[in-house]
């Protein structure tokens, strides 16, 4: 209240003898710290969208894109593939008898084969495949239907497997082994080919069945409980798959090591598709020398053990042969891809420059329109 | 609490000293809680309340589904453990808050007071005292409660207050007891009056009751109150019966309730939630209707592989069970992280306001502080700041700057930008100066010392004509009691330079004059009051010659000169016209010497009109008006009330910034004018427009006149020099305001260049006004249908002034603007009286200045200088907006991107609610893969540095139109979310479906493709915020690098063997990215889908940036060619704001031809009478002990006469409640020609009391026409002298 010409700035003054200046040094003071963090002022990189540095962006991502999708289009193409279709849905195919009369109940197999030719020779191993469509092998219920600590051996799921394997947990009060949906789906025909010569004699043409799984699947996922030996011990309390015809320890009785839950059909089976037309690793068939081709181009005869039917559900099974480049399978699209979205990105590299060089109303001067 | 469920009170009755009586009306104790919680309330109260946020509620709702296993299609474990982090989070801040308000609340309440109980007086604590109970207050100590004044240690029951914690008036309040209390002095135990009076409101200036005491009634007024908050000043100690007590009390009434703020952020997300959540229903139903379409043509026939669930028999009952799976599948799209990251980066915008050390003020020792922390971002789109002006624009320190004697100016500082001269040393000139005075122009003192005859009149007058009350302790130690801080000043300045003014009695004034001391003779004070504008003393002097002291307002006092002094009239009135363009508050001092015969004859006059009973008032100042002539001019005086520093800087930048500055003051309406001008929120070429009501008609009619009028002169500005010019000004002169308006408004239709409608024109006004309206007015203003047009005419205005408000009208005020504006408001204020308007204003600024501690306590954000308001909300606010904005646009397109992917994925699952990725790649994507480099971005991301959005203060007006993050903005964040959504998901799905591995494996197995998916999404997002954020320093880099390796080692460890084996059913991806990543293919398809998203991101905005640069791009841009070019940092470019900087630059600026007289009118009427009364000196004072014995029998004499009559005239002895209207009829003075030029369009003040309508009009009306005429002529000044 006291009016006076009070200068706040006097405070300040070295020779000031107010009271409080003298408190305010004794107290400490509470002014922040300076460090480059605190008051905001760290070093830092900022980048901004300039003319130099987004269109040497668009023509490099031009440049990079289109060489490669010429080399993956070319490759791609050199990849040999053939696909052809079991299912026996027409009347006048050779498996149509078994597809119509077949279901989970038969006893007895239904066999059938059906020829084909290939107009060019496989050179290099020969990948065959097996495939299905509108198989929902991802439906939220069904690639839950599975108990992984029973797959890998773990002996209380062996007797109590997880519910989510219901409806197919437990068959005549027996834990079944394996349980769930996907194991109970096995895909069971037997595909064999035979090479016809020109003579008409059918030669078969032998298929490897092993490493067609992961190698984490086959020796980390899955393990037989109690090991590999005596499998029929350890699955004795437990009861088949509902639709299996044979216990999981009769799958490859002649190997111990392809039996059971190692069963590598059975693996590539478990590892479940993510989209419903799929197909699967089904033999390999492996090039012998490098003179002959793994296929010579000629006739063939499939020869088909119908087990499974997948017209109930209007499903398809095909056979797939295709030999493999160091990007895999035959893949037409990416090359396509790459090489739309290089030319994509030269193209709207050329347009933006023209555009910027057109309509640029930055002034490159210090000057700011206020 | 439970008090809320009594009847309201229709009356209150209080027997002093009988706590049984009162006790049974339960009126409430003097315990006050601010605080909302307890220990065992806290966890039920505070859940409540964090389960009202729809967020939370809808958390909680999916929380419960997720644990239906039918449903279930996540684990539980992805909600719990985000919405347990949220809410404890949130609980821990809550707890921590109510704590401190606990404290607080400890604090008051445990306050020491004495309280009479059984006649001894006892130590008690504030919250033990009840209603009629006795206190005793002490000096300088606060008012526990509102008490009815008994008795005082004064003379009369007189005591005295300050009351700025309660309406921010600074200047000291005179309280009365009633004259029968006042008698008992300290024995009061036995007193048992009984009281009945109105029940607990807010009005602070209206108090109305009774006082029953032995078979007598007394009336009780505001006059005999104390209220809780004020503070006793200058009285040793009174006694007070305790009438309201804690929530009753006129300061808590005051107080709005606490409000939970929001930012329009906040409330954007909360309707965008819901809108997620209609979005998500939507996808739920579409999903659901193609799971019901699924399961009825191929699901019920895949039986055979998939059987339905047992409850499952049909189909739809699948689908509705679907449509749950998939609203939890979905919910990511508002993920619980959303929430708990603003808060993150709200409470790391505070910190950064904290550690500002160019918020600090290094002389208070106090850092701004962000008490609030969750309004960060809203300080970026502030578009109203309502500022209280006492302590927070002024600090209320006056300084006696400059000063004009007879034609020559003192004071100027001639050079302001070389050193800060000197101040004079006083000392060994005049031993009584004051040390803390400051006067910089030693001329002044040269021709004190030299003896030049008008300078020591000069300083004669003011170390005589004042109120001002001093107190010497010990010889030469003076202190002054001034009840308004300018005349202090004054007296102060007369003090140092030689006219000490030493004490005063009722009959005397004593002064040592150059060393040597003179006793004067005080015959009369001509009181001053608002109508008046001055004041005068008669005095006598040792010689025997008698004569009048003058000093007032220029504008009444300049008319009242004799003609003489026509030429020394001109130079001081270009000199007043320079100190007015400075902004200072001008007094014009004049002298008349008097004839015996003169004085005897007025006194005569002057006795009879005092006497009378009725129209005293009028009759008073008529007789002052005779004396008051032909009076010699001495000089001016020019008060600097001193502003906080860089306020004028400040306010310049923040107007440019287009935020409007509403200054809301308890004070008067002059004083708030004129720091209006000195701030430059009031320039010279500004249209003044004064509503000063008293009716609503009034109020409303003012209010059109000046719409009207400003869409004239907007229009006439905007198109130039038009034919009609000459027409418009007349009709203003007579006839009353609502025709001309219609006469207005039909010329405009006539010319048809405006639109009909009225509130479209004043949308588009353009020019500078500035309306200033009384509190009363204002009362009529805010009611009902006058709200839009106030707020209409309010808002065409650059600036508007609202004077003598109360509290709670400050809050309505606020409240107003954000109804019918929809604009951020920002309320800064240091004062008590300015709680109420922090709180309800969108955010609150406490100034911890010198008045209290209340209004930082009820803040957001607290600082001790007006001036860090302009890094608050341009550095700070603006950066916190950006942030905030760029953060939720990139976290609602990140968690789009994510969770669309499953939508796609819908249609080729059999809508099974399958999601694409791993559970605990869902759990992780938002807390740990993604979190971190966009909480970086949002707490450290600047676009431009501090120092150049201070520079271009335009920067600031996106956040005010809310461009950067809004309906459109979000639409646009989602639509690039999708999109990213569908590349992620079909690129994969055609490169995978028919690729295999290298060994000939295929890889469009699940696990695989979800690995890729996943993978992609996280390339693109971190790619994206690498294009978003802007400013990369070390801790962006270490964030983004660092989610990038961690997302890929905590996926290798979690599909890692050694996991495995310990939970073989929950890892079961095991193995899977190292045969995944390995493969080429599965990189070429990230790469390509990282392309084809963020390529034409890319283009659109390079094209943007390229073709419609945002000014911050551009500044930006120009600091980097800048740097490359290596040039110093130009700071002499742009800087739009400096030519509107500080005091002496606009100094060089044209003077306009604007006067503003300043007197102080913080001043109150009515003590003069107190002084001849001689009421308010102390007995004890050392004063009375060194006169008593030369004046003893006039002193005596006057005491006894005065204390006789008083009884009669009670209410005469306070300004406060003295009616207006009565007077205005009589004591208007003409506005002659000759004043109405010199006045200038500044010449409002004078019809604040006038009041009636017809009178404003034709005041305010002269006031365009010069304009334009001075304007043509350029320089007002000379203008003037022509007219003179």
């Amino acid at each position: 209240m006291m009016a006076s010409s009070y200068n706040a700035k006097e405070e300040d003054g070295p020779h000031s003898g107010t009271p409080g200046l003298g408190g305010a040094a004794v107290t400490k003071s509470k002014k922040p710290d300076n460090t480059a963090f605190k008051q905001q002022r760290l070093v830092a990189w900022q980048p901004i969208l300039t003319a130099g540095t987004v269109l040497p962006a668009f023509f490099v991502i031009g440049i990079f894109f289109i060489p490669i999708g010429i080399a993956l289009f070319v490759t791609s193409n050199n990849i040999k593939e053939f696909e052809i279709d079991y299912t026996g849905v027409d009347a006048d195919s050779p498996c149509y008898s078994c597809a119509k009369d077949f279901s989970w109940n038969s006893t007895t197999s239904c066999t059938c084969s059906v020829d084909f030719k290939l107009e060019q020779p496989f050179e290099s191993n020969v990948f065959m495949y097996y495939g299905l469509s509108n198989f929902y092998q991802n439906h939220r219920r069904y690639v839950k239907s599975r108990d992984d600590s029973q797959l890998y051996g773990d002996l209380s799921a062996l007797t109590n497997p997880s519910k989510e394997c219901e409806p197919y947990r437990t068959s005549n009060g027996l834990p079944i082994a394996p349980c769930g949906a996907i194991a109970n789906s096995l895909f069971n025909d037997t595909l064999e080919l035979y090479y016809v010569d020109s003579n008409g004699t059918r030669k078969e043409i032998p298929l490897v069945k092993k490493g067609i799984a992961w190698w984490t699947d086959k020796h980390v996922k899955f393990r037989n409980p109690g090991g590999n030996d005596n499998l029929t011990v350890s699955f004795e309390g437990n009861s088949k798959p509902v639709n299996w015809r044979k216990a999981v320890y009769e799958l490859d009785p002649t190997d111990s090591e392809n039996n059971g839950f190692i069963n590598e059909d059975f693996i590539v089976w478990m590892r479940t598709a993510a989209l419903p037309t799929f197909r699967k690793l089904y033999r390999i068939i492996q090039k012998k020398s490098s003179n002959t081709a793994t296929l010579p181009s000629g006739n063939y005869v499939l020869e088909i053990t119908y087990n499974y039917p997948v017209l109930s559900f209007d499903g398809r099974k095909r056979m797939i042969l295709s030999t493999i480049s160091w990007m895999g399978g035959k893949n037409p699209f990416l090359g396509i891809a790459y090489l739309t979205v290089g030319s994509i990105c030269f193209f709207l590299g050329v347009v933006l420059l023209i555009i910027h060089h057109k309509y640029d109303t930055r002034n490159t001067s210090a000057d700011i329109p206020s | 609490m439970f008090r809320k469920r009594l009847p309201p009170e229709e009356e209150r009755r209080v027997k002093a000293n009988d706590r049984e009586y009162n006790e049974k009306f339960e009126y409430a104790s003097n315990y006050i809680m601010t605080s909302k919680y307890n220990i065992i309330t806290f966890l039920p109260v505070n859940l409540f309340e964090q389960f009202q946020e729809v967020a939370n509620t809808y958390f909680l709702f999916l929380l419960i589904l997720q644990l239906i296993p039918q449903i279930s299609s996540l684990s539980c474990y992805t909600t719990i453990v985000p919405l347990a982090l949220v809410l404890s989070i949130t609980a821990v801040k809550d707890a921590m808050d109510d704590y401190f308000r606990h404290k607080s609340d400890n604090h008051v309440n445990n306050r020491q007071s004495q309280v009479l109980i059984r006649g001894l007086l006892q130590s008690e604590k504030w919250m033990n005292v009840r209603v009629g109970d006795i206190i005793k207050l002490e000096n300088n100590q606060f008012v526990a409660a509102d008490l009815l004044l008994l008795s005082s240690s004064e003379p009369h029951g007189l005591c005295y207050i300050e009351t700025a914690e309660l309406d921010g008036e600074t200047n000291m309040k005179v309280r009365q007891s009633v004259s029968v209390t006042s008698e008992l002095g300290d024995n009061l135990s036995s007193f048992d009056g009984e009281v009945v009076c109105e029940p607990p409101n807010n009005k602070l200036d209206r108090f109305c009751g009774t006082l029953y005491w032995r078979e007598k009634k007394y009336p009780l007024t505001n006059q005999n109150m104390l209220l809780r908050g004020c503070v006793l000043r200058n009285t040793e100690a009174c006694y007070g019966l305790v009438i309201f007590a804690g929530p009753d009390t006129k300061l808590m009434q005051n107080s709005g309730c606490t409000k939970f703020k929001r930012t329009s952020i906040d409330r954007l997300m909360n309707t965008l939630v819901l809108w997620i959540f209609g979005f998500l229903v939507c996808m739920g139903t579409i999903l659901a209707v193609g799971n019901a379409v699924w399961e009825r043509e191929v699901g019920s026939l895949f039986q055979s592989y998939l059987p339905w669930e047992p409850p499952v028999n049909n189909f739809l009952f699948n689908a509705f069970l679907s449509f749950w799976s998939y609203i939890i599948i979905l919910n990511t799209v508002v993920p619980i992280s959303l929430y708990v990251s603003v808060e993150v980066i709200r409470l790391g915008h505070s910190y950064f306001i904290n550690w500002d050390q160019q918020m600090f003020c290094s002389q208070c020792n106090t850092a701004a502080e962000a008490r609030t922390t969750t309004l960060n971002e809203e300080l970026g789109q502030v578009e109203y700041i309502f500022s209280d002006k006492t302590g927070t624009l002024t600090q209320n320190i006056m300084s006696f700057n400059k000063c004009s004697i007879s034609g020559q100016t003192y004071g100027e500082i001639t050079d302001p930008l070389g050193p800060q001269p000197k101040s004079l040393d006083f000392t060994p000139f005049n031993p009584l100066a004051d040390l803390d005075f400051c006067f910089y122009d030693d001329a002044l003192l040269e021709s004190v010392k030299v003896g030049d005859k008008h300078t020591h009149e000069f300083f004669r007058l003011l170390s005589l004509c004042h109120t001002v009350m001093s107190e010497e302790k010990s010889e030469g130690e003076l202190v002054y009691k001034a009840q308004s801080p300018d005349e202090g000043a004054l007296v102060t300045a007369a003090r140092n330079f030689g006219f000490v003014f030493r004490s005063r009695t009722p009959g005397t004034i004593s002064t040592t004059e150059m060393g040597r001391p003179v006793t004067y003779t005080l015959l009369a004070i001509l009181d001053f009051n608002n109508i008046r504008k001055r004041m005068s003393v008669i005095v006598r002097n040792p010689e025997g010659r008698i004569r009048l002291y003058c000093k007032g307002a220029d504008t009444v006092l300049l008319e009242r000169l004799h003609p003489c002094n026509q030429e020394l009239m001109n130079i001081t009135s270009d000199h007043l016209n320079e100190y007015a363009a400075d902004g200072l508050r001008t007094l014009a001092l004049a002298y008349r010497d008097l004839s015996e015969d003169q004085w005897e004859s007025w006194s005569e006059s002057h006795r009879s009109a005092d006497k009378a009973t009725d129209f005293r008032e009028d009759l008073l100042s008529a007789v002052y008006e005779q004396i008051e002539q032909d009076m010699m001019l001495l000089g001016a005086t020019a008060i600097e009330d001193k502003l906080q520093e860089g306020v004028p800087e400040t306010i310049a930048v923040l107007s440019l910034a287009n935020i409007k500055i509403w200054v809301l003051t308890g004070d008067k309406q002059e004083t708030a004018v004129n720091i209006g001008y000195s701030c430059k929120m009031l320039t010279d070429t500004t249209e003044v427009f004064i509503i000063s009501g008293h009716t609503v008609q009034s109020v409303r009619q003012e209010l059109r006149t000046a719409r009207e009028k400003m869409i004239q002169l907007s229009q006439t500005t905007d198109g130039g020099k038009e034919p009609g010019m000459e027409g418009w000004g007349e009709p203003y002169l007579s006839g009353n305001g609502l025709n001309e308006g219609q006469e207005g408004r039909g010329e405009k239709q006539m010319e048809g260049s405006l639109p009909p409608s009225s509130s479209c024109v004043m949308d588009n006004i353009s020019g500078e006004f500035a309306l200033v309206i009384n509190g009363h007015s204002l009362a009529h203003a805010l009611e009902g249908d006058m709200e839009t047009e106030f707020v209409l005419t309010a808002c065409a205005c650059k600036a508007v002034i609202c004077c003598r408000v109360t509290p709670l009208q400050k809050a309505q005020v606020v409240e107003l603007i954000k109804k019918h504006k929809k604009a951020v408001t920002l309320a800064v204020g240091d004062g008590a009286n300015d709680v109420s308007m922090i709180k309800s204003a969108h955010i609150g600024v406490g100034i911890s200045g010198q008045e209290g501690i209340q209004a930082v306590l009820a803040s957001d954000f607290s600082f001790s200088q007006f001036r860090f308001l302009q890094r608050l909300l341009l550095v700070h606010g603006r950066w916190s907006y950006l942030r905030m904005c760029r953060f939720l646009c990139y976290f609602f397109y990140k968690n789009f991107a994510f969770t669309m992917v499953h939508f796609w994925f819908g249609f080729f699952c059999g809508f099974s609610a399958q999601t694409v990725y791993d559970q605990h790649f869902i759990t992780l994507f938002n807390i740990v893969y993604t979190s971190l480099p966009v909480l970086a971005m949002g707490i450290f991301d600047q676009d431009v540095p501090d120092r150049r959005s201070l520079e271009y203060p335009k920067l600031y007006e996106p956040g005010q139109l809310n461009l950067l993050f809004n309906k459109k903005e979000f639409f646009i964040c989602i639509t690039q979310g999708i999109y990213t959504s569908v590349v992620l998901f079909f690129v994969p799905y055609a490169v995978l479906s028919d690729a295999t591995q290298s060994n000939g494996v295929p890889l469009a197995d699940y696990q695989t493709f979800a690995i890729t998916t996943a993978t992609a999404l996280v390339i693109v997002v971190s790619v994206q915020i690498a294009l978003d954020t802007g400013f990369w320093t070390v801790i962006n880099h270490v964030c983004v690098w660092g989610s990038l390796c961690s997302y890929f080692s905590i996926m290798f460890v979690l599909q890692s063997q050694g996991l495995f084996r310990s939970f073989p059913s929950q890892l079961n991806f095991v193995g899977c990215a190292r045969s995944t990543l390995l493969q080429p293919i599965v990189w070429f398809t990230i790469a390509l889908a990282t392309a084809i998203c963020v390529v034409p991101v890319l283009a659109f905005r390079f094209l943007k940036l390229d073709l419609k640069p945002q000014l911050s791009d551009t500044v930006r841009y120009t600091q980097l060619v800048r740097q490359k070019k290596r040039k110093p940092a130009g700071r002499n470019v742009g800087g739009p704001w400096r030519g509107a900087g500080s005091v002496s630059e606009s100094r060089l600026g044209a003077r306009g031809g604007s006067r503003r007289s300043g007197y102080a009118f913080a001043h109150q009427e009515g003590f003069g009478e107190l002084i001849t009364s001689g009421k308010n000196m102390r007995l004890s004072s050392l004063a009375l002990t060194s006169f008593a014995s030369r004046h003893s029998s006039s002193w005596i004499d006057t005491l006894r006469r005065k204390k006789h009559t008083h009884g009669h005239t009670p209410a005469s002895a306070s300004g406060e409640c003295s009616p207006a209207p009565s007077c205005v009829s009589g004591s208007v003075p003409p506005l002659s020609n000759s004043c109405s030029v010199l006045g200038g369009s500044q010449d409002m003040p004078l019809e604040e009391e006038a009041g009636t309508a017809p009178a404003q009009n034709t005041l305010s009306a002269p006031a365009p026409s010069k304009e334009t005429t001075s304007a043509s002529e350029q320089e007002p000044d000379s203008a003037e002298a022509h007219t003179e």
